[in-house]
């Protein structure tokens, strides 16, 4: 991009960061083995590596939330302890964190009082909230709850629970992966401003894209190490894959759809108003997945995506037959067993809780979807060996890393379980497949992947529903691209004509033919 | 029925609800932390033999309290230390303060059986006192009913008013998130369970010094479960236990007042008796049936250790 701003000169003033020789051992396990880092004010710096490289051990340790076991770090030049998160903060180090650390039954405002210093009166903080939002193009109501918001709008309160501290040096643990295109821009938009102001900013991400996009330098781990240090504009997105990964970045082969697969979903004017106050109510939906096809559904985070998946899944069970049709048959009333038996396989967007349950075994939790389709079930007995042969088929065909079909789901890192998950519900040989956020957190190699499996199980006949915060994503998967927004479907479309800047404008509601109304709905809202 | 009655039955209501409800706040307090804390009947009566005893080798009822505070607050640091810092399981742990309390408070209190105190005097809050049927009721009560009241109050705003009480709820929420972003995890729940022990040791307090002013083994006759349970029921609204709290008092009152009216009724004793305690939790159940308000006000973490990562 044009706009990028050239790395600051070195000059006499000492790094705003520098760590010198870190590391950090876990029992049995060595996350971070001497490492160097240093940050200039103004400097945008990348951290890249796949999960589980030490990425987030290393922040944790700079933020204060555990500390190393060797090396030290020099803030400003002054030998530091951080002794804890407040710590960092009162240095003047915020942190977006991956794993969000919010608060579910606090609203916005009072989850954004709790991370500041001072005793901000909430009205004063709402309308501090509603301004920094409106100026960084990060929309959320400070009102509501938490835990009616989805994983996208609960990165927004993340991200402006930061900004409103005013860091020196602000640590991003992948906050793109939820934002459109535009808003991406804006971001990055927000964080060049803020670099140009002094502020340093620890870029952590695996889209590689970006970082050529955004930052003035790129420290790369692997295995806990650095395995190298980089300037991302000189380099190409293979040869940093290649310093992450160790090898070449995998790439998706997608071919053209068959054209001819018979009709297996079916939303037919599917409406369904949410128990949440502020939540998004589905309106007269339409789509129809043909076998063969992957279908990809766009969107930013918090416009209906979760309501039209629990209708879909049967979570949420409708008062009407026809609205939702797996394979023929009028479903809307079925839950969500009775959905699976005709066919119907479902990855949810939150794996832990969702998508498996963290303290159950990986065998058991292949039981809890896939206890009738693979028959694990005899005469009301558990079949433990069918159980755990077939979570051994899922680690083995997807390359999961972990302790055998024993292994606590709980103790799996977030790619591993992801691939786990995909695996359990691929191998059913499901007739419709519908997937939420297939990689989301996921590294380069695993996500590549994923989106392998996704496309073969296509090729295989399957109909394929993937609703997915990446566009990219959804370009590199597609056959047919529909957006939601704000409870409403556009048509889809087919994904070989269209641009990103055209999702993006669509993702704001203004499809053609969308009614007028909406239009100001969505611009009042 | 006439105004007398009316008004002598208010007022036993008003003071047989008052234990439940100081001992019920102290109680939701702490578990708005994430600790579940079933030592209460222990504390209680730990509170009541001390209170006992203080007021009756001082003469002031006032010490009595601040010694039943101090008893059920060292029961509570005893339990601070066996859940937060030992990490024990809570419900194991207080179900073995609940049965140390009482059975140290029986043995301390041994010498003190078959003594009565004095009556403490109410207090009379002039003119509103005056008021027809409910002024004597309500305004002519010991101090601890007025503290009860101010207790519901500060608790009130305490939990949503005030950044404390934000703090206290986001550890009872998530203790790792809060950990994260920098609050002291186990000083902020050693706090909290150190006030619902002191509150327990104060509903103990008003037992055996205000209500009956004697000692007697097992005088707190399952208050504590009762509080517990009000908690939990009000599904941890402050309002919701002190409706609870009275209800309970009114229903025990009404079933004492029919089996000492010598009423001829066809009906056992025994299941009068229990009346009061199935009536309050199948009105607390009734009225709090709403899953997502459950959802919203119970702490997420309760009763489950958290050790900070370091």
């Amino acid at each position: 991009m044009s706009d990028r701003t050239p790395p600051p000169a070195a000059s006499g003033a000492p790094p705003r960061l520098q760590l010198e020789g870190i590391g950090k051992v876990y029992p049995g396990v060595v996350a971070n083995e001497g490492i160097d880092l240093a940050v200039r004010p103004g400097e945008i710096r990348a951290i890249l590596g796949e999960n589980g490289a030490g990425k987030s051990t290393l922040m944790k340790i700079i933020y204060g939330v555990t500390r190393p076991s060797a090396g030290r770090i020099l803030w400003e030049g002054q030998a530091v302890q951080v002794e804890n998160p407040a710590h960092a903060r009162s240095l003047g180090i915020g942190m977006v964190f991956q794993h969000f650390s919010l608060f579910e039954t606090l609203s916005v405002a009072e989850n954004v009082a709790l991370a500041l210093p001072g005793r901000p009166a909430l009205d004063e903080l709402s309308r501090r909230i509603a301004e920094v939002s409106e100026r960084y193009g990060l929309p959320v109501d400070p009102r509501r709850r938490i835990h009616a918001l989805s994983v996208g709008e609960r990165q927004r309160v993340e991200i402006i629970r930061c900004l409103l501290q005013h860091p020196r040096l602000l640590i991003l643990d992948e906050p793109t992966s939820v934002l459109t295109p535009q808003a991406v821009r804006k971001l990055f938009g927000t964080l060049r401003q803020l670099s140009a102001e002094g502020c340093s900013i620890l870029y952590i991400s695996h889209k590689l894209d970006e970082i050529q996009a955004l930052c003035h330098t790129a420290t790369v781990l692997r295995g806990g190490r650095v395995s190298g240090e980089c300037i991302p504009a000189r380099e190409t997105a293979q040869s940093m894959a290649s310093l992450m990964i160790g090898r070449a970045l995998p790439h998706c082969e997608h071919t053209a759809a068959r054209a001819d697969g018979e009709l297996r979903l079916r939303l037919a004017g599917l409406s369904h108003a949410s128990d949440d106050p502020f939540g998004t109510d589905l309106q007269d939906i339409h789509l129809d997945l043909h076998a063969g096809e992957v279908v990809g559904i766009a969107g930013v985070s918090g416009n209906g995506q979760q309501a039209l998946l629990r209708a879909i899944s049967g979570e949420d069970t409708l008062a009407e037959k026809f609205p939702v049709q797996i394979c023929g048959v009028e479903a809307g009333r079925l839950g969500p067993a009775q959905r699976r038996r005709l066919g119907l396989c479902f990855v949810p967007e939150e794996r832990l809780g969702r998508g498996v349950v963290p303290d159950l075994s990986l065998a058991d939790n292949a039981l809890l979807t896939a206890a009738y389709s693979q028959a694990m079930v005899a005469a009301g007995f558990l079949r433990a060996g069918r159980a755990h042969r077939f979570a051994r088929r899922c680690i083995e065909a997807f390359g999961v890393k972990c302790g055998g079909s024993g292994a606590l789901a709980g103790s799996l890192s977030g790619g591993n379980l992801q691939k786990f998950i995909i695996g359990r519900e691929i191998l059913q040989a499901p007739k419709v497949f519908v997937c939420a956020q297939p990689t989301w957190g996921v590294d380069v190699g695993a996500a590549a992947f994923i989106r392998q499996s996704i496309i073969d199980l296509r090729d295989r006949g399957c109909a394929v529903l993937v609703v997915s915060e990446e566009v990219d994503e959804l370009f590199e998967i597609c056959d047919r691209i529909a957006v939601i927004a704000k409870g409403r479907l556009s048509p889809a479309r087919p994904a070989a004509g269209a641009t990103v800047e055209e999702i993006g404008v669509w993702m704001s509601g203004m499809w053609p033919g969308a009614e007028p109304a909406t239009h100001v709905e969505a611009a009042n809202a | 029925m006439d105004a007398d009655l009316f008004t002598s039955m208010l007022f036993a209501t008003v003071v047989a609800g008052t234990p439940l409800i100081i001992t019920a706040l102290g109680l939701l307090v702490s578990e708005k932390a994430g600790v579940l804390n079933l030592g209460a009947e222990g504390m209680m009566a730990m509170g009541a033999v001390a209170a006992f005893a203080a007021t009756h080798h001082s003469g002031a009822p006032l010490l009595g309290v601040l010694a039943g505070m101090g008893a059920g607050m060292a029961m509570a640091l005893l339990f601070g230390v066996l859940t937060l810092t030992l990490m024990a399981n809570q419900v194991a742990a207080g179900l073995a303060l609940a049965i140390f309390g009482v059975g140290l408070a029986a043995f301390v209190g041994k010498p003190y059986e078959a003594i009565a105190l004095q009556a403490v005097p109410p207090i009379r809050i002039p003119f509103i006192a005056d008021l027809p049927l409910v002024g004597e009721a309500l305004y002519n009560q010991q101090a601890l009913v007025y503290f009860s009241w101010a207790l519901f109050w500060a608790v009130l705003w305490f939990l949503h008013r005030s950044r404390a009480g934000l703090v206290l709820r986001a550890v009872g929420e998530s203790p790792a998130s809060a950990h994260a972003i920098g609050y002291p995890v186990i000083r902020i729940r050693y706090l909290a369970v150190l006030f619902g022990g002191a509150m327990a040791g104060i509903g103990g307090a008003f037992l055996s010094v205000f209500y009956t002013p004697m000692w007697a083994e097992g005088m707190v006759a399952g208050r504590g479960w009762i509080a517990l349970a009000l908690v939990v029921f009000a599904t941890w609204r402050p309002l919701r236990v002190v409706v609870g709290a009275y209800l309970f008092g009114g229903v025990m009152i009404t079933q004492l007042f029919i089996q000492g009216s010598g009423l001829q009724i066809d009906f056992p004793s025994q299941l009068l008796s229990s009346l009061p305690y199935w009536a309050t939790i199948v009105v607390l159940v009734a009225i709090s049936r709403n899953a997502g308000a459950i959802r919203l006000n119970s702490p997420m973490s309760l009763g489950k250790p958290y050790r900070p990562d370091a």
